[in-house]
């Protein structure tokens, strides 16, 4: 048997649409990973059903979106997809620029935090740490659970 | 046993091939504990069926671009896929940044494709503590071809064969000193030799040299094809897949030798596992005393470890103890 312990946090760090700006994603993959949480990092130029299939596979706690110029307004097109393949529970953080008119849009659609330009290490391993506890706790016991 | 929550849904939904259900189980075998096992007790009848083939070799020598357009093909031959892509967690903090996937963008629309990224967690070896019951999670779920990637070769590498009936050791020329980079044991393990990057200028001279270390080998050992891949062009992959198969079909009572070894290395492994948590927790008196007198030299280690697991073991017969053993040792 396998010793029983605990697991690091996933996190997918990824870009969807058409924005090549990977600088951030690529800074704020090594900050997660150097506070011990295992990222799976993609390239820019993914669209929702791949995010949906790399966030289904590799049982994300939280995914990140990195935004920089893109219709930012695909972020919630992507929340729904995802609650409609049972990942509800996965928190999602967004970070790039964000117009703050489109900030409220992607709060009401369910993104918990946006983070801007020059955003703190600190800060956001804080929030992804508090983000991916809450997704496991709520997460509903999949292995316990009657078939869907 | 222990009261857990009943594996047995998940299982069931596993086997009908919910990626959900597979991607949970897998996070379960990573964590370990009584679920885990109750779930991988559940799953075992199951497996056995799929093609367990590993990807091994230096960093950078192409294994994640190669196995890329290697399940390609795969799937053109009308197969499902598994993918395990073991990346290695930073010593420091634990954590990782899992990037095997970043090659292997082009099955990201294909549910035929099911890839896991894992970290390999501190477990030497090139693979992760609970790959076993990673790839029994994939086959059971009815994956026909699972593929394993492991971290670039150390010299450690060998655990592989027990988790890969076909073994594909990746090199690539011009890594520092070629044939340094491709340590004696990692050859030994080789079902089949992949000089990748073909389109290099020293692509021939890196394969007149695998060829030569060939040679080396002691007769009757199996033949170990050398094959020249230019993955980023899907080039000779073709070929890699029919060697693959070739292979396959060529030593099928390998299977069963190699799940019993696994099987006992598994139990192997578990066995030591508790009795290093069991000792290192050990306030007994009289084990105090052993320290100490190992700590001043009065008995070796090799002794007072020997005496240690014996006491803790503490004689008990097996549960299901062989009725002449059983006997031999009460009398
Ligand atoms: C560098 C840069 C480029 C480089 C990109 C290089 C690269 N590989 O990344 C190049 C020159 C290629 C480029 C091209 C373009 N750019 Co440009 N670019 C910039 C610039 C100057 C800096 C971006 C940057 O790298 N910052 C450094 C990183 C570290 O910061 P960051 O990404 O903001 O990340 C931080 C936070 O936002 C947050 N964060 C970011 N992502 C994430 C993710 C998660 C999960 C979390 C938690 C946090 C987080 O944490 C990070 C650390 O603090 C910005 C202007 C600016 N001041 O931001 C414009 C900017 C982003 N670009 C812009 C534009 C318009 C373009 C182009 C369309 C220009 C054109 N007409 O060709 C092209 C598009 C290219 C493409 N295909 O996407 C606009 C976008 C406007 C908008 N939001 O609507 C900007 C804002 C400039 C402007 N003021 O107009 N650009
Ligand atoms: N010229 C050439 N480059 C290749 C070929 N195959 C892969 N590469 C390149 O080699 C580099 C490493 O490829 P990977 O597939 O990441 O290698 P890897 O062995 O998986 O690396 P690690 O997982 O980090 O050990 C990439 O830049 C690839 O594009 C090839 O056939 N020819
Ligand atoms: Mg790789």
């Amino acid at each position: 048997m396998i010793h029983a312990g605990t697991r690091p946090l996933r996190v997918l760090v990824t870009k969807i649409g058409l924005d090549g700006h990977d600088r951030g994603s690529r800074i704020v993959a090594a900050y997660l990973r150097d506070a011990g949480m295992e990222v799976i990092y993609t390239p820019p130029w993914q669209t929702i059903p791949g995010v949906v299939k790399l966030a289904t596979e590799e049982d994300v706690d939280v995914i990140g979106i990195s935004s920089l110029a893109t219709d930012h307004l695909i972020v919630p097109k992507m929340m729904e997809a995802l609650r409609a393949a049972g990942l509800g529970h996965v928190g999602v953080v967004v970070g790039g620029i964000v117009p703050e008119a489109e900030q409220s849009a992607l709060a009401a659609a369910g993104v918990s935090r946006v983070f801007g330009p020059g955003a703190a290490r600190e800060e956001i391993v804080e929030c992804v740490t508090a983000l991916g506890q809450k997704s496991r706790a709520e997460r509903v016991d999949d292995y316990s659970e009657a078939n869907p | 046993m222990a009261p857990s929550p009943s594996p047995i849904p998940l299982a069931q939904r596993l086997r009908a091939g919910d990626p959900r259900a597979v991607a949970r189980a897998i996070s379960l075998m990573e964590e370990g504990g009584s679920a885990a096992a109750a779930l991988h007790a559940a799953i075992l009848p199951a497996t056995g069926r799929a093609l367990t083939i590993g990807f091994t070799g230096p960093p950078g020598a192409g294994k994640s671009t190669l196995v890329d357009a290697f399940v390609a093909e795969l799937r053109k031959s009308g197969r499902t896929v598994g993918v395990v892509a073991v990346d290695p967690s930073s010593p420091l903090s634990g954590g990782a940044v899992l990037g095997d996937r970043i090659r292997m963008g082009r099955h990201t629309d294909d549910p035929g494709v099911f890839i896991r990224s894992i970290a390999s967690r501190g477990h030497l070896g090139g693979l992760s503590r609970s790959i076993h019951h990673v790839v029994d999670v994939l086959d059971a779920a009815g994956r026909d071809a699972i593929v394993i990637e492991t971290v670039g070769a150390g010299q450690s590498e060998v655990e592989i064969v027990d988790v890969a009936a076909v073994r594909i050791v990746v090199n690539a020329p011009g890594l520092g000193d070629d044939v340094q980079a491709i340590k004696a044991g990692i050859l030994e393990i080789a079902s089949i030799l992949v000089v990748n990057k073909a389109d290099l200028p020293l692509a021939p001279r890196t394969v007149r040299q695998l060829k030569a270390m060939l040679s080396l080998r002691r007769e009757g050992e199996a033949d170990v094809p050398v094959l020249e891949t230019i993955a980023s062009e899907d080039r000779g992959v073709a070929e890699l897949l029919a060697a693959v198969d070739a292979c396959a079909t060529l030593r099928p009572e390998d299977a069963a030798a190699r799940r019993r070894t696994r099987i006992r290395r598994l139990v192997a492994e578990g066995a030591a596992g508790e009795m290093r948590r069991r000792i290192l927790a050990w306030d007994d008196a009289a084990f105090l005393e052993t320290l100490a007198r190992a700590a001043r030299g009065e008995i070796d280690i090799d002794t007072a470890a020997r005496a240690a697991m014996e006491a803790q073991a503490g004689g008990v017969p097996l549960p299901v103890a062989v009725p002449q053993k059983a006997d031999r040792r009460a009398g």
